[in-house]
């Protein structure tokens, strides 16, 4: 079994919500869909206030190269489009829309029949992938039309389908491949096609059996695709930690995926892409889990994008008594939700409900030079040091000399550390402080 | 219900903790605690009991009136001090010895640097050495081990390296010494039998502490591993060279504190370098160093020195020993 | 014996002075040529470092000065126009005088008045919290209360007030160099000058949310309602983004706009108070103020929305 070289930690999976099988969730009376679900400008609005819309139409156009177009979750009319708090309270521009009843676009083709044939050159495909507004659905959410168009002179070798689903308890990767195992393999090998025939590898942990059967038995007429079992270890599905296990090639510093010939998406992603070459689908609608050992029934459902998150709760069983943090996302790389009105998105994979016994802080104690974190570290780095020197202030150079910004800030160091010390809360900021500085420096 | 809480990522944290590391160490010590005292009775608890309660008094006068700051007393690492340094004292030292010791250890040489995770040096050794200078006689008055809480006979015996360095000195050959001290077999040291500090009677009480501490993730094996091959390397090529002056491996590696300082002592988060390449070098460095000692130095045992000298380089490793990073090496 | 003292001795004093005499002409080799007026002008500096000057630390700031023709805008405005004419009187210029400035928190969002609407678990730094999200209460703009700008200060001159939960700045002790301001990620801390006796008059709040959402939030937020706009006799105050603004520099400390605010978010600072406690004066016009706010809001909604 293989994994990925560097660091790592060994997390509790709780992977508790596996056996509930994905269950549409009607939308509610009232969605606000975000114009900002993707990594880069946030989407344009196209509608007003007083319009109608269908579901699946755009609502939201990209307003740049690294953009998306939004679409319309519900059929309704437009209540407003106003700036609406994210999770995290901040504002950002939202379409209203008041549900009236559930019509689709007549062009999405809902019938359950797979389509295998895939019809269309590169190019066709490419624009369908940008119209229906995939993007990466692991939780970076980068336009995956951008990501499968890899600039002049470089190639794909690989296609990475990613199935690790490394983070504790989300199980809505390990669903969708056990229910949906042949649309997930078809998209792969469009995007394989669009990559000019690459091989293509799905990457699934070994906590998922049943996922790896499935997808195993749904790859047998596909010579290209092969499915490989990762050894458990946080964090696998990291692209680059991904990278590294599959191909034992790792990603320079600095560059992208795509110039050791490896293009990784996640199987999300890869089936909203069969749904939306195949079946004309937008992305709309995601699984999402809705777990934590306080919820009294942890579920995957299909939502649609839009939902308020206390909405999706709701039909989990609702807000439990002991429950301290809402996390959306996992609980490594999740993020803590300040809003329960905020709404889902392209990227929300889970929410995530823990006590304050399971989620709060110990109090920090000193440094006791362990070195766990240098250990667990996937990116060799030594978080100690690069806290130490953020702490002394204004020690950009050494932190730089350090190399703080290949810091993935996927928490390991403050998971792993006995004395409690807030080690990524303080290299995140100084990580986006060298940033800043380096790319002043590009500038001149 | 409460406030919700908000804070960044990760929302989980894995079962390590400081408190839980140091009551591993403690632990892993705790077979050979008891063999010491099965072997020296009455007076090896009495110093242990001097050791760790003067260590843990001392922090707590210090944090609670000098630095009024938070008492740390109980998150144990000074109790592993206290259980250190009693097991590196002769078994009949005087338990004044222990105090002192004791006080030394904590007060200067890990509270003056500003408490835990703050010290260069090792506490524990730090207090063995100043005692070794200060209190010659009483540090070096070896008992030989004694059946269960015996009477302390407090003039039999030094131990297996002070004999040899004697005997050499006095012109006889290591095969000669060893002749006349039957106990010397490298077989009776693994299971206790030799002359030495408290935590030295038995070899295997410390290895298996070496493996709970492994299995218990709480050190890594490549400074204890590093230094016993260093040491192991050294004594093999000297003995061969000049078997009737040099004594070979085995009796090297059981002899001693080599195996606590090597254990225990010399791994000790603080004082040890981070990154597996320093490890290496530091463990590689305290083989060394021992060897050299107790060849060519004038005491006859150089664990602790050796340890001492190691921890200034800790800083020094620590700044160009690099972890191996992701994304600048094996490119294709 | 005596040999042994004695070539000791001999030995040692050698050595002694062929190192002195070989570091003698390795000085000279690598002598840095300096002009001897940076000395000079650093030792009237105050010496803290700061940088409130915009200069590196002190010495980064005497070499500015040397090296520049005229003084111009170069200030420390730690030393203020005393050290400046030091500085001028070494250098033979003239210095420039510049008005003190002082770091004013603009904001007034304390436990009573904008209550946690959930529980910070992380790092207590501002920064970090800033980049995590919108904060701990409903207001998106307020103080975070983490004590980054107290941490910044170099002269003790900000201490953050337990009760309130927000950073105070202790005027006679502010430099006004700036540090607290540029630590600030809300950008709540403003420097600016005072007026006789220290005296100020200062819109508390720094949230541009709607009136309804801000009074929402928190009980002493600015409303954006422009009522101290219009009493203004100076043409002072500026109503933006549902925000009044005092122009200190236009501002003569009438304080009519204090009385007219219905949420007691301007303040006055200074000013003799009688009647009242002077420690209780901030707090006592906001609680007055708060049951008439009801009627005001409803207006205020109507000329923001």
């Amino acid at each position: 079994m293989i994994t990925f070289k560097i660091g790592g930690v060994h997390p509790h999976d709780n992977k508790i919500a596996k056996e509930a099988a994905i269950a549409p969730l009607a939308p509610p009376a009232k969605v606000a869909i975000s114009m900002a679900q993707h990594l880069g400008a946030p989407a344009t609005p196209v509608v007003a206030k007083g319009d109608k819309v269908l579901v699946g139409q755009v609502i939201g156009e990209p307003s740049g190269f690294i953009s998306g177009f939004v679409h319309s979750s519900v059929s309704g009319t437009v209540a407003a489009v106003e700036p609406r708090a994210d999770i995290a309270g901040n504002l950002v521009p939202h379409v209203v829309i008041d549900v009236e009843g559930d019509e689709w676009d007549p062009a999405i083709d809902r019938s359950e029949a797979i389509v295998k044939e895939i019809k269309g050159t590169r190019e066709e495909i490419l624009d369908k992938i940008k119209a229906c507004g995939i993007v990466g659905m692991g939780g970076a959410t980068f336009p995956t039309h951008v990501k499968l168009n890899p600039p002049a002179g470089k190639t794909a070798e690989f296609l990475i389908i990613n199935g690790a689903e490394c983070e504790p308890y989300v199980t809505a990767d390990d669903r969708l491949m056990r229910e949906k195992p042949e649309g997930i393999v078809i998209g792969a090998a469009i995007m394989a096609k669009v990559l000019g025939g690459c091989k293509c590898f799905i990457c699934i942990e070994e906590n998922k059996p049943e996922a790896i059967a499935a997808m195993q038995k749904a790859c047998s007429g596909y010579p290209g695709i092969e499915v490989l079992k990762l050894k458990k270890k946080y964090p696998q599905g990291g692209e680059k930690q991904l990278i590294d296990a599959v191909t034992h090639r790792q990603v320079p510093s600095g560059a992208l995926p795509i110039d050791t010939g490896c293009v990784v998406q996640n199987v999300a992603t890869s089936y909203a892409v069969y749904e939306a070459v195949q079946k004309n689908k937008p992305l709309f609608e995601r699984a999402m889990t809705v777990t934590g050992q306080c919820v009294p029934e942890p579920r995957n459902f299909l939502v649609r994008l839009g939902t308020p998150l206390s909405f999706v709760l709701e039909a989990a069983g609702g807000v439990p008594e002991d429950a301290a943090k809402f996390i959306s996302g996992g609980p490594m790389m999740g993020k803590a939700v300040a809003n329960m009105d905020a709404t889902t998105q392209k990227g929300s994979s889970c929410l995530l409900l823990l006590t304050e016994e399971q989620t709060r802080r110990k109090p920090e104690s000193n440094c006791i030079r362990c070195g766990k974190c240098t250990d667990a570290c996937p990116m060799g780095l030594e978080p100690w040091l690069l806290n130490k020197l953020s702490r002394a202030g204004g020690q950009y150079e050494a932190l730089e000399e350090n190399k703080i910004f290949d810091c993935i800030e996927c928490g390991c160091c403050l998971y792993t550390c006995p004395a409690n010390i807030p080690l990524l809360d303080m290299i995140r900021i100084n990580k986006a402080e060298v940033m800043k500085i380096i790319r002043s420096r590009a500038k001149k | 219900m409460a406030k919700t809480i908000v804070s960044p990522a990760p929302h989980v944290h894995s079962e390590f903790s400081t408190v839980r590391l140091m009551r591993d160490v403690l632990i892993a010590l705790a077979p050979a605690v008891l063999v010491s005292l099965y072997f020296y009775g009455w007076n090896a608890l009495l110093l242990l009991v001097c050791c760790v309660a003067t260590c843990m008094l001392v922090q707590f006068l210090i944090e609670k009136y000098m630095m009024k700051c938070p008492v740390t007393v109980m998150d144990c690492s000074c109790i592993v001090t206290g259980v250190l340094l009693a097991l590196n004292l002769p078994p009949a030292a005087p338990w004044w010895v222990a105090v002192i010791g004791s006080v030394v250890a904590i007060g200067i040489a890990k509270m003056t640097f500003g408490g835990l995770g703050q010290n260069v040096f090792n506490p524990a050794l730090v207090g063995r050495v100043f005692l070794l200078i200060s209190f010659p006689v009483a540090m070096t008055t070896w008992t030989a081990p004694q059946s269960w809480f015996g009477g302390v006979d407090a003039f039999s015996g030094a131990t297996p390296l002070a004999l040899i360095n004697e005997g050499v000195r006095n012109g006889q050959t290591v095969q000669e010494i060893l002749a006349a001290n039957p106990g010397l077999t490298p077989a009776q040291m693994l299971f206790a039998r030799a002359g030495g500090s408290a935590g030295e009677a038995s070899v295997i009480a410390l290895l298996i502490g070496f493996v709970y501490l492994l299995c218990r993730k709480v050190i890594k094996p490549h400074i204890p591993v590093a230094i016993w091959v260093t040491v192991a390397v050294m004594t093999g090529i000297f003995s061969l060279c000049n078997p009737a002056e040099y004594t070979g491996p085995l009796f090297n590696l059981f002899t001693g504190g080599l195996m606590l300082g090597s254990i225990f002592m010399a791994t000790d988060y603080v004082t040890s370098p981070m990154t597996d390449k320093g490890m290496i070098i530091f463990g590689v460095g305290i083989g060394v160093l021992t060897v050299l000692i107790r060849y060519f130095g004038s005491y006859p045992e150089g664990v602790s020195f050796a340890i001492l000298i190691m921890n200034l380089t800790v800083p020094l490793l620590n700044k160009y020993c690099k972890p191996v990073r992701y994304g600048y090496g094996r490119r294709k | 014996m005596n040999s042994t003292l004695l070539a000791t001795i001999v030995i040692l004093t050698v050595i002694g002075i062929v190192v002195a005499v070989v570091l003698y002409f390795v000085a000279q080799k690598f002598k840095v040529e300096e002009d001897e007026r940076i000395d000079l002008v650093e030792a009237c500096l105050p010496g803290a470092n700061c940088g409130g000057c915009g200069s590196a630390g002190c010495r980064d700031f005497a070499q500015r000065v040397v090296a520049a023709p005229e003084i111009g805008s170069l200030f420390c405005p730690v030393g203020g126009n005393d050290v400046m004419q030091k500085v001028a009187k070494v250098l033979g210029r003239e210095a420039v005088a510049q008005k003190k400035m002082v770091a004013v928190v603009r904001c007034n969002g304390t436990c009573e008045n904008r209550p946690r609407t959930n529980d910070y678990d992380g790092l207590a730094s501002c920064k970090v919290k800033a980049a995590l999200y919108s904060g701990d209460t409903g207001c998106r703009y307020g103080c975070l209360g983490c004590g980054d700008c107290v941490a910044a200060c170099k002269f003790g001159a900000i201490k953050m007030n337990p009760e309130t939960g927000l950073p105070e700045v202790d005027v006679t002790k502010c430099t006004g160099c700036g540090a607290c301001a540029a630590a600030c990620p809300r950008g709540i801390i403003e420097l600016r000058t005072t007026g006789p006796k220290d005296r100020m008059v200062v819109v508390l709040c720094n949230s541009k949310d709607k009136g309804a959402v801000a009074r929402k939030a928190c009980k002493a937020a600015c409303i954006g309602c422009a009522k101290c706009q219009k009493v203004c006799p100076f043409e002072a105050i500026k109503v933006e983004n549902n925000l009044a603004y005092i122009d200190f520099n236009v501002c003569k400390l009438c304080t009519k706009c204090v009385s007219e605010c219905p949420t007691g978010a301007i303040h006055k600072f200074n000013f003799p108070e009688k009647p009242a406690a002077p420690a209780a004066a901030p707090a006592a016009p906001v609680e007055k103020a708060a049951p008439a706010a009801v009627k005001p809001e409803v207006k205020a909604k109507e000329v923001t929305e």
